[in-house]
């Protein structure tokens, strides 16, 4: 689900969908810029009322995905 | 110094969202002014705008992201470089010497209004990284540099209405004195929202006419204020022997260029019309026309009481008696007032006159005022073949700007 969700918002940011990403692509190859990716951010803690503090740790969807989780359960 | 002509022209306008389209409603008097349906207008006075109509910004980025990270005004612009860089056809050019000079008057205001009530609501860990990027009012020139790697001259202006009539006219010096071989020109404006339309309409600018038919009236005495428009306009300005050595297209001259100030007021226009005088004639000088030659006005001509008086005194102190035989017309009884882009959609509306002998006329003109007495061009649109066309902006500020075009003679 979060998955899903994390895929959505990241298609909203590229403006289309991208079926080559996976939980496996680093967030530096969505062929997003820094600003995208910081905004990317801000629209996850605003949809799950979070607070991503720790930005180092995060390098791939599947670490978004997995951050929202256990924040969340 | 070299000559510099117009091979290529893009509009996103109320009248149309391409040439074809824009010049059709022109030339036929068709007015692209009608009811505002972009907010609720129930607590505010104003009625009327001139809205563009089925803008489809995906036909014009390869890139979509860039799209929801642009502001509109960005958009238009950038949609209208893409159609006259189409149009101009030009594809081989050397970078370093291809410019950018594409203004707006106002910017992102959309985006500044947007992330001002999420700062209010949410707090400032909300606001948008994008948005200074998208708010600034030179993004248009940086994008538009972006995507045609132009690395040479950029001159975003910011002269109010004035504004993309400088943008041309700068353009067309850095030409002349070799700065470029092709400069991207233009303006862009996107202003329809709820603040922009409170802020003219308590500085008294903007009509409060219900009548979308009488609401921009250049020139009739019953005329009481501008009515908003938006859009862009982008020209292609390129060096004459350039421009033959590719075979392109060549739409016209460009050969006067007023640019004066009438330090006089934020906002009226000098009783006396000093700065408008000036810069007509300055431009006219430039140009070298003659009392025998067959002049059309694209006029500023925004409907607004004082604008249109200052600007009827400003042809007359510039060309006396000859006054009365020059044809004169606001394209803005169609378009409605473009701001930034009005300059350089009115300058696009001056060339295909030019080409097409055709003079696009002065809509929903009704009641002569004794005080604006020229030949507005009325109601028709009048077929002439013309030597010269003048454009006219005058922008809040006291920015006055007159640009002079020409067939081409070889």
């Amino acid at each position: 689900m979060v998955f899903k969700k994390v895929m959505g918002m990241i298609a909203e940011l590229k403006g289309e969908e991208d079926d080559t990403i996976t939980s496996e692509t680093a967030l530096l190859d969505l062929n997003l810029d820094s600003l995208d990716i910081a905004e990317l951010i801000m629209n996850i803690e605003d949809e799950y009322s979070i607070n991503v503090d720790d930005r180092e740790s995060i390098k791939t969807v599947g670490d978004v995905v997995n951050f929202i989780e256990s924040k969340i359960n | 110094m070299q000559r510099v002509v117009i091979t290529g022209i893009g509009v996103i306008s109320p009248v149309g969202n391409d040439i074809n389209s824009f010049w059709n409603s022109l030339s036929n008097g068709i007015s692209g002014i009608d009811f505002i349906t972009r907010f609720d207008t129930t607590d505010i006075k104003i009625k009327t705008d001139a809205e563009v109509k089925d803008f489809d910004p995906k036909i014009y980025f390869a890139d979509k992201s860039e799209i929801r990270k642009s502001d509109l005004y960005t958009q238009y612009a950038y949609a209208a470089a893409v159609q006259a860089m189409a149009d101009s056809n030009l594809i081989d050019y050397e970078n370093t010497r291809l410019g950018v000079y594409v203004g707006s008057g106002i910017g992102g205001m959309a985006t500044f209004y947007d992330e001002s009530i999420k700062l209010y609501t949410k707090g400032a860990s909300r606001v948008s990284p994008h948005f200074i990027p998208m708010m600034i009012g030179n993004m248009a020139t940086g994008m538009i540099s972006i995507k045609f790697k132009a690395m040479g001259p950029t001159l975003p202006v910011v002269t109010a209405c004035a504004t993309s009539s400088n943008t041309i006219g700068e353009a067309y010096l850095a030409i002349k004195y070799g700065r470029a071989d092709a400069i991207i020109a233009g303006g862009s404006e996107a202003a329809i929202n709820p603040l922009a339309i409170a802020g003219f309409a308590n500085c008294f600018a903007l009509s409060e006419s219900t009548d979308p038919k009488r609401s921009s009236i250049p020139f009739d005495k019953e005329r009481n204020g501008f009515v908003m428009g938006e859009g862009a306009g982008i020209l292609i300005l390129e060096e004459y022997n350039h421009a033959v050595a590719r075979g392109a297209k060549i739409y016209a001259e460009v050969c006067g260029y007023g640019n004066t100030s009438d330090a006089y007021h934020v906002t009226a226009p000098h009783p006396d019309a000093l700065g408008a005088t000036n810069a007509i004639d300055l431009a006219k000088k430039e140009a070298n026309i003659t009392e025998n030659d067959k002049i059309y006005i694209n006029a500023h001509g925004t409907s607004t009481h004082l604008n249109d008086k200052a600007e009827t005194l400003a042809i007359k102190n510039v060309f006396g008696k000859k006054a009365y035989e020059i044809m004169i017309s606001s394209t803005k009884s169609m378009t409605g007032h473009m701001l930034g882009a009005a300059g350089a959609v009115e300058a696009i509306a001056s060339v295909l006159a030019l080409n097409n002998g055709i003079l696009p006329p002065t809509i929903g003109y009704q009641v002569p005022d004794e005080e604006c007495d020229l030949d507005y061009v009325p109601n028709q649109a009048r077929k002439v073949k013309v030597d010269f066309v003048l454009s006219t902006s005058l922008g809040f500020g006291g920015h006055n700007v007159c640009l002079v075009f020409k067939p081409l003679i070889t």
